[in-house]
């Protein structure tokens, strides 16, 4: 049996703020809860399912959240797949209302690495010895940037991709953020800005990489009854796909990712293909990331992604692929250092017609917000969400 | 931009995964040490006991140490600046590694390469390194 419309996304809301020094982790995430409950007409005790991922404070999965918010849920669910974890949540939670294990799902993500004085993509962190990978990667130094520079440096090699081309993705994502009063970045820059920035690992520039940010978001997804009885516009869920992919016993390819897997099912649930797709998130952490996205998801051919975002193709009201037009993590926010509930917020004020006028696309019902977690140069996780708006 | 030597930091022991230990000996013998399954007979990397192709049963073989870069990364923001990168490895394999010992501007994909062995800090094992062949 088929999920598609299994469940609609309720509610949605992203934190304002982009740094929150005086607020614990645990209270972005309450915070969030509200925000998202109050926007889908709900309240507290209607939850009773839970979805978070590593960004959660406590160690125990979704323990110490639900502790601290004290809801009485039937069913949780921590999957940890990095900024991807909140499409996988979707999934997840479409799945569990499905199958009766709840109705309404509660998903959070929060974080605040720019007040912990993150250097988040440009110095290695390391992790448990035991990871079978640590003691072959971490002493060569791999940082967030130099495992997308190196996916970039292949790109350009097997497909004649350019720095330019990459800054297209940037320059698109500003024109969008200088609507956005809560983005971090709100001044429109050119190509010729971003490829003389300084560079942060080759052929990265500063301004192919996303911002630090504190923040965070949450999502109400619910049964299809328990939408329709509430008074938001519907958002329904008609596909979803998720899949990892890594270094295959040293097999290495680093110019796909894994929505080459992620997409297909999502497609086929959905019943639709990439031209119906009237507004995209994609995730953009760099600018490659995009890029390599859109190739795999099926927006265009393998290796002519470049062509494809050049000379603003992807900026809303002039090119054919409207993306990220709240200025996405590359402009706005990436809270937690995790994009995917981001993502999934702006799909949804598109679907609503709820986005800035000034990005909003005309007649938008049909969105893709496609999160990708952990590091295209190692390993990580696709993850696609395929909305529509009823 | 020329290669700074700097501290290559290590975590845990070579006992920490004990499958893994004589990867971290024969690099401190200048060998670099990788796994072919006795089943399917390929090589894989990082090293595991259990082929990560079929489950066989694998067995330590010194590889060549000539490899090609299959990409690299220039670290810039670092100082020193350092280049990381994979070179696939004459058995197969590609391996995530730096280079040392060159002109960080002159790198190439493509490029021939060979290994050499430089010291983790604070007495832990040598790992494998890189430079133009």
């Amino acid at each position: 049996m088929s999920l598609k419309g299994a469940a609609y996304i309720a509610g949605a809301w992203e934190h304002p703020t982009r740094k929150a020094p005086d607020k614990s982790i645990a209270l972005l995430h309450a915070e969030c809860a509200k925000g998202a409950l109050e926007d889908a007409g709900l309240t507290k005790d209607d939850v009773d399912g839970y979805f978070c991922a590593g960004d959660a404070p406590g160690g125990l999965g979704p323990l110490s959240m639900v502790d601290y918010m004290n809801l009485k849920c039937r069913h949780v669910d921590s999957t940890d797949v990095g900024g991807s974890s909140y499409q996988v949540a979707v999934g997840h939670a479409m799945e569990a209302i499905a199958a009766g294990r709840c109705n309404v799902a509660l998903i959070t993500l929060s974080g605040r690495p720019r007040s912990e004085g993150q250097a988040t993509g440009t110095a290695p962190r390391p992790g448990n010895p035991a990871a079978p990978e640590m003691q072959f990667e971490y002493p060569y130094g791999p940082a967030t940037a130099n495992l997308y520079g190196m996916c970039a440096a292949r790109h350009m090699y097997e497909y004649g991709t350019t720095s330019e081309q990459l800054a297209w993705i940037k320059v698109a994502a500003s024109h969008h953020a200088q609507y956005n009063p809560n983005a971090m970045l709100r001044d429109v820059v050119t190509v010729e800005d971003v490829v003389n920035s300084p560079m942060v690992s080759t052929p990265l520039h500063r301004l192919d990489c996303c911002v630090i940010s504190d923040g965070g978001g949450a999502l109400i997804l619910t049964k299809p009854e328990i939408a329709k009885s509430l008074k938001r516009p519907l958002v329904k869920v008609i596909g979803v796909g998720e899949s990892p992919k890594h270094q295959a016993g040293g097999d290495i390819d680093l110019t796909y990712t894994a929505a080459r897997w992620s997409g297909p099912p999502a497609w086929a649930m959905a019943g639709i293909k990439p031209s119906d797709i009237k507004y995209a998130s994609i995730y953009d952490s760099f600018t490659i990331t995009v890029l390599m996205q859109l190739e795999d998801l099926g927006f265009c051919e393998k290796g002519q992604g470049g062509k494809f975002v050049a000379d603003g193709n992807l900026i809303s009201g002039v090119g054919k692929l409207p993306f990220n037009t709240d200025g996405g993590g590359l402009c706005s926010n990436h809270p937690a250092n995790r994009g995917g509930i981001t993502k999934i917020i702006e799909a949804v004020r598109q679907l609503r017609g709820e986005a800035h006028p000034s990005v909003q696309v005309p007649n938008c019902d049909l969105a893709i917000a496609h999160g990708t977690g952990g590091a295209l140069g190692t390993r990580h996780c696709g993850s696609t969400v395929i909305l529509e708006r009823e | 931009m020329a290669y700074t030597a700097r501290k290559i930091p290590f975590v845990g022991t070579p006992d920490t995964n004990p499958e893994t230990k004589p990867f971290f000996q024969g690099a401190d013998a200048g060998k670099l040490m990788v796994r072919r399954c006795t089943s399917c007979k390929k090589t894989h990397y990082y090293p595991r006991e259990l082929c990560p192709f079929c489950f066989g049963a694998c067995e330590w073989h010194e590889a060549s140490g000539k490899a090609k870069i299959y990409t690299f990364s220039v670290m810039e923001r670092a100082n020193p600046p350092y280049a990381i990168g994979y070179v696939t490895l004459e058995e197969g394999p590609s391996v995530l590694t730096n280079f040392v010992d060159c002109d960080f501007k002159a790198l190439k994909i493509g490029q021939d390469v060979k290994v050499t062995f430089v010291k983790t800090e604070d007495g832990g094992p040598s790992l494998p390194f890189f430079a133009p062949a």
